[in-house]
Order: C-alpha cells, then sequence, then structure tokens
C-alpha cells in the first residue's frame, strides 16, 4: 500500500496566499472526492501537489510513502507514481500523441528497460478501444486540435498507460457531455484496485454518480472544511453548500477573504 | 555612392581560371564583366543586420583539388548517412570544388534530362546556360556579392528537364566540404520546362570543424509554365566560413514551387530566399527551419514577389536560437500593382533557449493591388513553461521535455523535405544542435 499525506499546506501564486493549511491523507485503493464552489483553492492544490510552476508551497509538507514530493522536481513526482489529468491540457505541435505517451512509459522505465514498440502499439490499440476513441487519435499531435471532451480522454488514455499510483484528476468532467463523462468514469474505475488511489476534485456531484467516492472533503477558503462519506456529496447536490457555510460560520467561502 | 574594393582575385587571375577551364570565350567574357562589375557594385543590404565588418572577399584560396569517388563506398559515414546509396538512382556529389561522382538513370537519360556538374554543362550545353545563367533569376548586377559570385564561380549543378517530362524519383546533390581551405562558390541552375516536374534535394555537410573559406552560393529555379519544382535543402556548413546563400525561383504561368529548407550552417550566414511569381496562378510554397547556436549570427530573408495574377505564396519559418545566436527573421510577402486575387500569406515563429540568445521575426507585407489576400503571423518567444509541465508532469525530464517541443515545432518544415534519408539526417543534425 502506498500513502499520500499533505499536511498543513500553504501555496501562493504570486504572492497570494491561496492554501491555506490543507491537511489530507489518500491511500492506495481509495478514491478521494474535493468539493467546492469555484475559487476555493482546489484546482491549486491538484496544482501544488504536481509541482507546477507557478505555484510556491510556502508551508507545509507533501509526502508519498515517507518521501518529501517538495524536494522532487516535477518529472521526480511523476517517476514516484502521481500523476495530474489536467483541466486544460497543453497542446504541443509536432510530437504525437503514440511518441509522447511512449516517451513518458519509457521514461518510468528507464534505459535498458524500455517497452517494447509492438507490446506498446498492443496496449495503446487496447485502451484506446476501451475508451472509444478514433485510432487516428494516436497519430494526431498531442491535444492539438482536440475538442475538449477528447483532450479529457487524452488524459485518461495516459493515465491508464502510464498506471501511476496516485491520480489527480482536475475537474476531469468539465465540459464533457453525458457520454463522454462515462467514458471517462469507466476508464478510472478500471483503474481502482490495490495499487491506485486517486483523488478527484470536482464541483459537480455528477461525475461521483459514476466514480463512487470513499471519502468526500468540502474545500473552503483554502482549505478542507469538512470531510465525510459519499452521502456527503449526495447532501451538497441536494442542498448546496449554503448550510456548510452556515454551520461554520463562512460568509464569503473563497479564498479572497480571510477566515 | 561607390567604393572600390580590393577583391581576392584580378581580372587577369578570373581569365586564365576559366581559360584553364576550357570555358567558351561568352562565360570568359561573363566572369570577366563581373568581376569588373564586383569591384564598384555596393554590398547587399539585408534588412536589420549589419553585416559591414563581415569578411565576404577575403580567402586563402579560389579553388581546391580533391579526389574524386570511384564508389560510395569511399564516403565518410557522415555522408554515407544522407544517402540511400542502394535506392537512389539519380546523385551527383561535389567535393570542395571537384565534381566526384555522378550516377545519372537510364530514365533520366532516355527522357532528355540534363543532369551534371556546372562547368561541363557550361561548356557542353552552352546554349542554355546561357539562357539563363544570371540572367532570369538572380542578375550579375544585383549586389557586389552576386557579381563576385558569377566572375569566381567553381562548383554546382546544372539540371534542365525538357517539356512534359515528369520525374518521379528525386536528384539528389551532396555538396562536402572537407578541406579547411576551400570556398564554395557554388552555382545551382534549375530549369524545368513546360508542364515537367522534379524533385530536387541537395545537402551542404561540412566534415572539418572549422572552414578558413567563403561559401557564396547562388542557386536559380526557373519554372515554365505549368511546371512543378520540389525543391528540398540540408546546409550545414562548418563555422569559420562567412555565408552568402541566395536561393531565387523563378515561376512562369501555373507553375508550382515547393521549397523546403533546413537551415542548419554553424557559420554566419546571410540567406535569402526570394521566390518571383511572374505568371498568373503560380505558386510558391516555403517552408523554412533553422537553429543557431554559439555566436552566430545570421539573416534570413524569405520573400515572395507576386506579379502574376491569382498567384499564392506561403512562407512559414520556425527558428530555434540558443547560446548567444542572433537571427533577424525577415518575411515579405509583396504584391505588385496588377497581382490581382493574389494570396500572400506568412507566418514565423522564433524559440528563443537561452538568455542571450536572440531572434526576431520581421514580418512585411507590400501590397499593391487592392483585390488581394494577405495575412501573417509572427511570434517570438521562449518555451512554454505550462507545457514543459505538462510533458514533465509524466515523467519526462526536462531535457527531453524540451528536446520534444523543439523537434516538435520544427517538424512542420523537417517532413516536407522530400527525401527520407535527407530528412532523417537534418532530424539528426537538429538533435545534435539543441543537445
Amino acid at each position: 500500500m502506498s500513502t499520500l499525506v499533505i499536511k498543513d499546506l500553504h501555496v501562493s501564486i504570486e504572492d497570494k496566499e491561496i492554501l491555506k493549511g490543507v491537511n489530507l491523507t489518500i491511500n492506495t485503493n481509495e478514491v478521494h472526492a474535493i468539493m467546492g464552489p469555484n475559487g476555493t483553492g482546489k484546482s491549486t492544490l491538484a496544482s501544488a501537489i504536481m509541482g507546477h510552476p507557478k505555484y510556491e508551497v510556502t508551508q507545509g509538507t507533501i509526502e508519498l510513502d515517507g518521501e518529501n514530493v517538495l524536494e522532487m522536481e516535477v518529472d521526480e513526482r511523476a517517476q514516484a507514481g502521481l500523476f495530474l489529468a489536467m483541466q486544460y491540457p497543453s497542446e504541443i505541435s509536432g510530437v504525437t500523441n503514440a511518441d509522447f505517451i511512449r516517451s513518458a512509459i519509457n521514461a518510468r522505465r528507464g534505459e535498458g528497460n524500455e517497452i517494447s514498440l509492438m507490446k506498446f502499439i498492443r496496449e495503446l490499440d487496447k485502451t484506446m478501444d476501451f475508451l472509444e476513441m478514433d485510432q487516428d487519435m494516436a497519430q494526431r499531435y498531442l491535444n492539438e486540435g482536440f475538442s475538449g471532451g477528447e483532450k479529457k480522454r487524452n488524459e485518461i488514455l495516459q493515465l491508464m498507460m502510464i498506471q501511476p499510483k496516485f491520480a489527480i484528476l482536475d475537474e476531469i468532467d468539465s465540459g464533457l457531455d453525458i457520454d463522454a463523462l462515462k467514458v471517462v468514469a469507466k476508464g478510472i474505475n478500471q483503474m481502482r484496485g490495490e495499487g491506485f488511489g486517486c483523488l478527484a476534485i470536482t464541483h459537480y456531484q455528477r461525475l461521483l454518480n459514476y466514480i463512487t467516492p470513499d471519502h468526500v472533503h468540502v474545500m473552503m477558503q483554502g482549505r478542507v472544511v469538512k470531510s465525510g462519506g459519499p452521502e456527503l456529496a449526495q447532501r451538497l447536490e441536494a442542498e448546496g453548500y449554503d448550510w456548510i457555510k452556515k454551520e461554520l460560520g463562512i460568509e464569503d467561502e473563497t479564498v479572497e477573504q480571510e477566515a | 555612392m561607390t567604393v572600390e574594393t580590393k577583391l581576392a582575385l584580378s581580372v587577369d587571375e578570373v581569365r586564365s581560371f576559366s581559360q584553364l577551364n576550357n570555358e567558351p570565350t561568352w562565360f570568359t567574357d561573363f566572369r570577366v564583366s563581373a568581376i569588373e562589375k564586383a569591384t564598384e557594385l555596393p554590398m547587399p543590404t539585408p534588412d536589420k543586420t549589419n553585416i559591414t565588418n563581415w569578411n565576404f572577399l577575403e580567402f586563402p584560396k579560389h579553388t581546391v583539388e580533391s579526389a574524386t569517388f570511384n564508389s560510395l563506398d569511399e564516403l565518410s559515414a557522415e555522408v554515407k548517412e544522407v544517402i540511400d546509396i542502394e535506392g537512389q538512382e539519380n546523385l551527383y556529389i561535389q567535393r570542395n570544388n571537384t565534381p566526384a561522382f555522378l550516377k545519372v538513370s537510364e530514365e533520366l537519360k532516355t527522357q532528355g534530362v540534363i543532369f551534371t556538374d556546372i562547368q561541363t554543362a557550361i561548356r557542353e550545353h552552352s546554349d542554355l546556360v546561357k539562357q539563363y545563367f544570371m540572367t532570369t533569376a538572380v542578375k550579375v548586377d544585383e549586389h557586389k556579392l552576386a557579381a563576385y559570385h558569377a566572375a569566381l564561380v567553381n562548383g554546382g549543378v546544372f539540371i534542365y528537364v525538357p517539356k512534359n517530362v515528369v520525374l518521379e524519383k528525386p536528384l539528389q546533390v551532396v555538396f562536402i566540404n572537407d578541406n579547411e581551405e576551400a570556398s564554395l562558390f557554388n552555382h545551382v541552375l534549375l530549369v524545368a520546362d513546360k508542364n515537367s516536374s522534379v524533385t530536387y534535394v541537395e545537402t551542404y555537410v561540412s566534415t572539418v570543424s572549422e572552414s578558413k573559406g567563403q561559401a557564396n552560393i547562388i542557386e536559380e529555379v526557373i519554372a515554365l509554365d505549368n511546371a512543378q519544382v520540389n525543391f528540398g535543402a540540408v546546409d550545414v556548413l562548418a563555422k569559420g566560413f562567412t555565408t552568402y546563400v541566395n536561393r531565387r525561383g523563378h515561376l512562369l504561368r501555373d507553375a508550382r514551387i515547393d521549397w523546403a529548407l533546413g537551415l542548419m550552417n554553424d557559420s554566419d550566414t546571410v540567406s535569402e530566399s526570394i521566390t518571383h511569381l511572374v505568371g498568373d496562378n503560380s505558386n510558391a510554397n516555403t517552408k523554412t527551419v533553422v537553429v543557431g547556436r554559439g555566436e552566430q549570427k545570421q539573416n534570413f530573408t524569405t520573400e515572395i514577389r507576386h506579379w502574376g495574377k491569382n498567384s499564392e505564396g506561403f512562407i512559414l519559418k520556425h527558428g530555434v536560437m540558443r547560446e548567444s545566436a542572433q537571427s533577424i527573421f525577415n518575411g515579405i510577402g509583396k504584391i505588385e500593382h496588377g497581382a490581382s486575387r493574389s494570396n500572400a500569406v506568412q507566418e514565423s515563429r522564433v524559440l528563443m533557449l537561452s538568455e542571450n540568445a536572440r531572434g526576431d521575426a520581421n514580418p512585411i507585407l507590400l501590397i499593391d493591388e487592392d483585390d488581394v489576400m494577405a495575412g501573417h503571423a509572427a511570434s517570438a518567444g521562449r518555451v512554454d513553461p505550462i507545457q514543459l509541465f505538462y510533458l514533465m508532469s509524466r515523467g519526462i525530464s526536462k531535457a527531453d521535455a524540451e528536446r520534444l517541443i523543439i523537434h516538435g515545432f520544427l517538424a512542420p518544415v523537417v517532413q516536407s523535405i522530400p527525401i527520407k534519408s535527407v530528412q532523417e539526417q537534418l532530424t539528426k543534425v537538429i538533435e545534435g544542435k539543441v543537445r
């Protein structure tokens, strides 16, 4: 079993503090959902875990099986087993999707242990079929000209090919129609198991109809303010966030305001 | 203002060089008149690059003698890589200033195609050469370097594709530079007659690490009515050359040219690629990639000039600058009065990999006609940190991620090089330069 532990995490962007002490522990074989209104720091948490260059960690720790993640470069974090499915994946012209995914797999496997081309193609074909993606997307340039839905599927394709220990899904459901959402959920559910943990960030309960979380957390003002089981997500869907704000005495839930 | 310049060769030396090569009198006279012009004509003035202090005129030797190749086995490994030894049917190799190898397929001969070194062409195909040699595309008196070139031509190729001849297989030329004292005054003259079609790919490859010579290269492509020319070039000349490369197209009615140029010199370089769309419905597509490194200074001017109605010109330039390399990318679309319904489009992108590297994209549209379309896009910037983050977040190291982005950035041009082996060599050259 692997464990990702986030303690008292403070993160700033351009000297403005966004996260103000996040605590979270995720084990493999668990799916955690982070919910919350816009502007409460959810995506910042996702980016900071992966080491996005714009975000500065000013306080706190992130550890993966006792290793200090914050001291690692972005690629080292990935090599250690972290994966971030991005809300807005970059488009890289001139680099085919297949070449990119193979480079990523080989980077993790290391020199002398590269995946054979035949095996790679087999795996890629199979996974693309599973995600109902056109085969020609393998030879298209990475995310270039992909629709929003195609980009999200492509993130899940990479996830399934790379097989990380922990996946952070940053609003993987935004902009997806219901069919695409089902396919994306199918991919994530396929990954679930002993060796895989997931942190799904969303502000819609809808995703959680297809991916049942083990734990649900609510973020406001740059902190996790409430945690519970799947029933918490259902209550949020039915009643919105106001009851939490009332319960905790929060007037403005965004990070703009000091608590 | 004209300033008399002391040139490396005198009129007499030019005349005796011509006679030594058994050139016809008209060409001797042509050279002599050119060297006289060269003394007085002003230097070219590439936009935004000051070349006043560049040495374009002096060199240790005008010509060097090199051994020829009896078989392709004798080629160095570096050169072999460029050539599909088994498959390439039409191949000319020049070694410094010496025609060193020629292979011409039966198909070419029976169709009346001329594919030979320029010296032989001057002697044996005098009429054709006389008609087109610096008369139509590039003119002798354009500036000092053009005249200097005309006077000192010491290598190059002549290609003539007769009417209605459609060549499926490419012609390949390799200019090897393996003598540091060599200067290259190469002239390539390609004439595609009416309704003909040809693919030509050339490679300049230095196997010396540093040169003391001049590279003053002029290449003319003349495409007559409805001819199609697919022109690929990869330049990899060594540091130390002062390089002037002038590639010029002259297209008549319905003609088309596709240029794919990999400009990978390590020398200070002034490179101009200009296509004149003279005939109606003519069409030029110019794709260029550049990688600059070290202390290199370069100026790249790509121009398409529209004279014919309904003519179309596309310019795509991608450059990568690293270390302290400096480059200017001038892109010019010029639509002359009368060239109605023409379309001039250009795109220049420069990627800078270090603090000291500089690349300026300078797009210019000059339009003298109302009923036209034109557009340009230009950008110069650094590798996008968000793209890097994305690639690295999949476990790819920073160096590999940068390399992927650079190769991807240059791919649209690299992939348009018509011969696979040359394309692969270009990829390798790029790999070596960005490492």
